[in-house]
């Protein structure tokens, strides 16, 4: 008996899943094209959760970072954008070039706040967005809560607005979802994996914790503010309170946790979950808050793997090849 | 200008009876409880309904407020803080969140969005004031919340430095497991160091209550004041919460001086540029809080 060993990367299941992501996207390409209305906006919506899901995931998930304060990102990213389009950038160029401006801005942010650990970290970044939130209001252009909106939209006839917008939502999610895909893939993705399991053992072999945790800060400042961006493409109106609001951290957290926290997939099925118990319950209004809050404590007492973690446990299925597998068999 | 000056002071006291309750808890158990802000509502709350039924004073509601919080905090740490922490000290950052969504939006649910306040049920006390000479006037109610400050804060340090339970409280903080060796039930230990916090949180909600106006959602911003005030002041002492809370009183009061948004402003820029300024001299340890009470007792 000869024991041999291999490590595998790809496996069966993720090549097939490759592959299905190839598929939904191209499917998503045609959709847009011919697609009704309803379906389109809703498309935006959902890949609005998918974005702010798969960063605060990045964020949390892979560099330790838990914030409840990425809201200002998301509040910016939409400012920006009012604010480029009313100075004369064409409307679709002012949101891509704002999420650029705000992942510009959190660099500088990040040297303060990655100062902080765990839970002052999560605090000092919702005072960080109530900060963001404050200045805002003092452009004269937003007007306070009034708050303004998104005119230069006008210019496009209601049904090729939903299309374009729809398409940059996709190709924006794509984007963003595949440069994480290939930030984990490399080495330095181990890194981060590393960094997850102890901060301080990775420090200690050599990786440059405090590099590897300011890209994600600013990766994860950068989706937040596309997906700020996205919001206000689809919902036209900017009112400061509710785009810096930290419900949205609530959601994230939400998302990521029912998922599965450190997950590359558990956060988009996150996302998904969130994206249909919000169409069928959002309604219920405050009721629905508390169930996300109760869902929020169950699942960090008692499931703090979540959904995709439990799958992952179960049967090691993997739909991405991120991590690296040992099979071993006993066979000549 | 001194006006200003004294009110801004005497926010500070209110600021850190706010972070008292967080503080202790942070350097006590290592739990930062995101869920502090919205506590101190219920609290408020709880006082609230008191004085509505049996339309007597708030501050006779105190003595069946505080040990009911007494016994949330006893509750809340077998429930929540205890099982979370297990997990890391991530988990129970998210598990605290999830708390206050509930609990925020439960009061709104029971409640509605309407602001209350107590100032209604201490007579005269909330709009009497001293006149200090040269047109300077400080609010009674003001003071003695500052009073109170001082009085939370310096019982904290008595108890921490002098007694039984304080010792205990401060050898779990340090080593749990060798606190466990000599004897020390860390378990019963959390339970009295969250009531105990539990309790300075309601003292705050009735200082909230008291002194303005509260709403279901007033938990988020309650709880950003009690984080300033205890990252600005506190590395070194107890007293640092205090020393937090006026620089943040004084921020905000200067603050709306110079503009209507100027009074959030000013506390947040404060608070920025002495994370910035420990960044430049490299010590960020906002758990020495009990470094002092080591060195008293040594």
């Amino acid at each position: 008996m000869n024991p041999s060993y291999r490590i595998e990367r790809w496996t069966t299941a993720s090549r097939i899943s490759v592959w299905v992501f190839a598929l939904l996207f191209l499917a998503a390409c045609f959709l847009s094209q011919s697609g009704n209305d309803s379906l389109l906006s809703r498309g935006v919506v959902l890949f609005v959760y998918v974005l702010l899901a798969a960063t605060w995931n990045a964020l949390a998930g892979f560099a330790g970072l838990m914030s409840v304060g990425q809201q200002a990102f998301f509040g910016l990213g939409a400012y920006f954008a009012i604010r480029l389009s009313d100075s004369g950038v064409p409307v679709f160029a002012a949101m891509g070039l704002s999420a650029i401006i705000v992942a510009a801005l959190s660099w500088p942010m990040s040297i303060v706040m990655l100062r902080l650990k765990d839970g002052e970290f999560a605090i000092g970044m919702w005072v960080l967005a109530s900060l963001c939130h404050l200045l805002v209001n003092l452009d004269p252009l937003i007007q306070g809560e009034t708050g303004i909106s998104l005119i230069a939209l006008n210019a496009y006839d209601p049904e090729t607005r939903r299309v374009i917008l729809f398409t940059f939502a996709l190709v924006s999610t794509t984007a963003v979802l595949g440069f994480l895909f290939f930030l984990l893939q490399s080495r330095f993705g181990t890194a981060l994996q590393a960094i997850r399991d102890n901060d301080e053992a990775a420090g200690s072999l050599g990786v440059n914790v405090l590099k590897a945790k300011r890209l994600i800060f600013v990766f994860a400042a950068f989706g937040g503010a596309i997906a700020g961006a996205l919001w206000l493409g689809a919902n036209i109106s900017f009112q400061p309170k509710t785009y810096f609001g930290v419900q949205w951290s609530a959601y994230m957290i939400f998302m990521v946790l029912v998922g599965g926290i450190g997950t590359f997939e558990g956060a988009i099925l996150g996302a998904i979950v969130f994206f249909i118990i919000e169409t069928f319950f959002a309604a219920f209004g405050v009721w629905y808050l508390i169930g996300l809050g109760t869902a929020a404590i169950v699942f960090s007492l008692v499931f703090p793997q979540g959904i995709w973690g439990t799958v992952v446990r179960k049967w090691n299925l993997h739909l991405l090849p991120i991590g690296r597998r040992l099979s071993i068999s006993n066979e000549k | 200008m001194m006006g200003l000056l004294v009110q801004g002071v005497l926010l500070g006291g209110y600021y850190a009876i706010l972070a008292a309750g967080l503080a202790f808890l942070y350097s006590v158990m290592g739990i930062i409880n995101l869920a502090h802000g919205a506590l101190a509502v219920v609290a408020a709350y709880m006082l609230l309904l008191f004085s509505q039924m049996t339309g007597m004073s708030p501050f006779v509601g105190l003595l069946l407020v505080l040990p009911a919080m007494a016994v949330i905090g006893v509750i809340v740490e077998r429930g929540i803080f205890e099982p979370s922490s297990r997990g890391g000290p991530l988990l129970a950052v998210l598990a605290t969140f999830g708390m206050s969504v509930v609990i925020d939006n439960l009061l709104f649910q029971q409640f509605g969005a309407n602001t209350q306040s107590l100032a209604n049920f201490i007579g005269d006390l909330s709009w009497d004031s001293w006149d200090l000479g040269g047109g300077l006037y400080v609010g009674k109610i003001s003071v003695y919340t500052f009073l109170t400050a001082v009085f939370v804060l310096g019982g904290l340090q008595l108890l921490l430095t002098f007694t039984p339970v304080g010792r205990a409280i401060r050898a779990t903080a340090q080593d749990s497991d060798t606190a466990g060796l000599i004897g020390l039930d860390a378990r019963r230990i959390r339970m009295i160091s969250s009531a105990i916090a539990f309790i300075t949180i309601g003292i705050a909600g009735a200082a909230l209550g008291m002194r303005s106006s509260f709403s279901p959602y007033a938990g988020g911003a309650l709880l950003l004041f009690a984080f300033q005030a205890t990252v600005i002041g506190g590395t070194a002492t107890i007293w640092g919460t205090l020393i937090g809370g006026i620089i943040l009183g004084l921020a905000q009061t200067l603050g709306a001086q110079i503009a209507p948004q100027g009074f959030l402003i000013g506390g947040n820029l404060v608070f920025f540029a002495v994370l910035f300024i420990r960044l430049l001299r490299g010590d960020m340890n906002w758990r020495s809080v009990l470094r002092l009470n080591r060195k008293a007792t040594q």
